[in-house]
């Protein structure tokens, strides 16, 4: 397997705290790779430097040996990388089909004259949006919610939707920030029965979950941050055994039992 | 309401506001009814921003005193005509904010609003005292020769262009991006996280509104027929607003019926001008704590919540 994302030397201060410190790593294509690490770690830090939300201070990010550091979010969609957010972000005031609908438009090439003159160009966009937002709202299963508004549905079927918005941008590599935060084991099941979904798509994952038995049985590798450093990564199996990884999560004691 | 129940209301209201001319002759009203077309464009495109971009806009008397002074100003020292002046008056107000957008539109949500007050008011600072180029405080004539001489015909010019502005807001409201403004209204980071250029996207929001904002300047110069700086003031700004928001922000109908009732009330009930403001306040304050959607926002809501209740009793 290539790798689909490399992260090399990635370092962002906030004032004088290095939230994220010397960070390398790669994404390999197909992949579902997470990143974990205590609270404060830097994992969301690190969502937002691959996704142009923030810059680097150091550091270069590569997307398909493309180097895209430094690039705006809405340009990393457009390469095909999308993203979910820690605390669900939908279009509340919009229906779940609007939401996805306008989620397609990066997609779309018309501009304010087609919309006003109502031209061939905007017609098929709009027809294409259509599609597309059906065949995703069918993946995440939300047809019968397909025109309450986004605010007015479960937590679960909210979590789904924001998926479901990123997918529909045609990603490559998908980043989910927390994907079951606040979700019951019930629900767990089904949002990771889901993402395992999704990679069927070809789509390669990287997340970032606290989870720790849903991290073990998902990821194919796993990368671990602690104050902004890596301090391991590999297999779950590897990761589980890794003694500073356990000093991290429980504290010095007990790394030598 | 069905959709073609909605149709049919829309139709009889056009054709009412075609034959009102026939049947109204007393210029009295007849100057509501077009004062009323005008600041109707006003609000409609102040709502594209404000509305449905949601960015809090208080240039726009800026804006529309930059259409009506480059109306005049084309047809006065440039000799252009009224129909050439008017596109590129309104090109020029939507140049205008194109350029002013560039800065402010990259502050968010009070900051924004903070600064288009700003510019407002140093706009009608430079037309106040730019004595060589707008005459200052002394009026400007709004020169060229005028072909809509009768009440009538002013009436049937400013319908067009109310029609007009309707139209194409509409054909970008319900496009997809039309879409997209709503999104940035929404939440701009996820807008940005789905890939829309939230820059471009508020930048074109505030090019068009401008643009109508100015279509709507100078079809105010051509009907009043000279121009002061206080018609670039923050206070047609406020007025603007203030119609937008009683009528309903984010609706094509809202800023319409606001604007008809703030122009129609005060005039009709011959409340003094001093008290107009002061009951301005008064009613936006009312209206943003209890119906700040605007009063097609609560209709809508009403409408919403019955046939939620309609669903509810099937199920």
């Amino acid at each position: 397997m290539g790798e689909i994302l490399t992260v090399q030397g990635l370092t962002r201060h906030f004032g004088g705290l290095a939230a994220v410190m010397d960070l390398s790593f790669d994404v390999r294509a197909g992949e579902i790779l997470s990143l974990i690490g205590p609270n404060g770690a830097g994992k969301t830090t690190v969502f937002n430097l691959i996704t142009g939300t923030l810059l680097p201070t150091r550091g270069k990010v590569f997307f398909q040996d493309h180097e895209i550091t430094g690039s705006r979010p809405h340009e990393t969609t457009s390469f095909g990388i999308a993203r979910t957010f820690q605390t669900t972000s939908l279009f509340y005031d919009e229906t779940v089909m609007d939401n996805l609908i306008v989620s397609y438009h990066c997609r779309t090439r018309m501009g304010i004259w087609d919309a006003v003159f109502q031209t061939g160009r905007s017609r098929e966009d709009e027809r294409r949006c259509r599609q597309k937002a059906g065949e995703i709202l069918e993946f995440i299963g939300l047809q019968d919610r397909v025109s309450e508004l986004a605010r007015n549905i479960p937590q679960e079927s909210q979590k789904r939707l924001a998926l479901g918005l990123a997918l529909v941008t045609e990603p490559k590599l998908l980043l989910l920030d927390e994907p079951t935060g606040g979700l019951t084991e019930e629900e767990n099941i089904s949002m990771m029965a889901l993402i395992q979904k999704v990679r069927t798509r070809g789509i390669t994952i990287f997340l970032i979950e606290h989870k720790m038995k849903i991290v073990m049985n998902i990821s194919d590798r796993i990368v671990v941050l602690n104050y902004g450093e890596k301090i391991a990564d590999g297999s779950p199996q590897e990761v589980g055994r890794n003694s500073a990884v356990i000093e991290a999560y429980l504290g010095a004691g007990y790394a030598e039992t | 309401m069905n959709r073609i129940s909605g149709k049919w209301i829309v139709l009889a209201i056009t054709v009412i506001a075609v034959i009102i001319p026939l049947v109204v002759t007393n210029k009295y009203y007849m100057n509501i009814l077009i004062m009323s077309g005008i600041w109707s464009i006003v609000a409609l495109s102040l709502n594209l921003i404000l509305g449905y971009t949601g960015q809090v806009n208080l240039a726009h008397g800026a804006f529309f005193g930059i259409g009506a002074y480059a109306s005049a100003l084309l047809m006065l020292k440039l000799k252009l005509g009224f129909w050439l002046a008017l596109p590129f008056a309104a090109a020029i107000a939507g140049f205008f904010g194109f350029l002013i957008g560039l800065p402010a539109l990259r502050t968010r949500g009070s900051y924004f609003a903070i600064g288009t007050l700003c510019f407002n008011i140093i706009v009608t600072l430079i037309v106040d005292r730019w004595e060589g180029l707008t005459e200052g405080a002394s009026p400007l004539p709004w020169g060229g020769e005028i072909t809509f001489k009768t009440m009538a015909a002013q009436y049937y010019l400013v319908l067009c262009f109310l029609l007009l502005t309707i139209f194409v807001l509409r054909r970008i409201m319900q496009s997809l991006v039309g879409r997209t403004f709503r999104a940035i209204r929404g939440n701009e980071e996820l807008a940005e996280a789905v890939g829309i250029h939230a820059m471009r996207t508020k930048i074109l929001s505030f090019t068009v509104s401008c643009f109508f904002a100015g279509v709507g300047g100078v079809l105010y110069a051509s009907y009043i027929g000279f121009l002061s700086p206080e018609i670039t003031d923050y206070h047609v700004s406020f007025d603007a607003l203030i119609y937008v928001m009683i009528g309903g922000v984010g609706t094509i109908v809202g800023p319409i019926i606001g604007t008809l009732l703030i122009v129609t009330i005060p005039e009709t009930l011959h409340i003094a001008a001093e008290f107009r403001l002061l009951l301005y306040g008064l009613i936006l304050i009312v209206m943003i704590i209890y119906l700040p959607r605007g009063i097609v926002g609560w209709i809508k809501e009403l409408k919403g919540k019955r046939r939620q209740e309609v669903i509810w009793e099937k199920s």
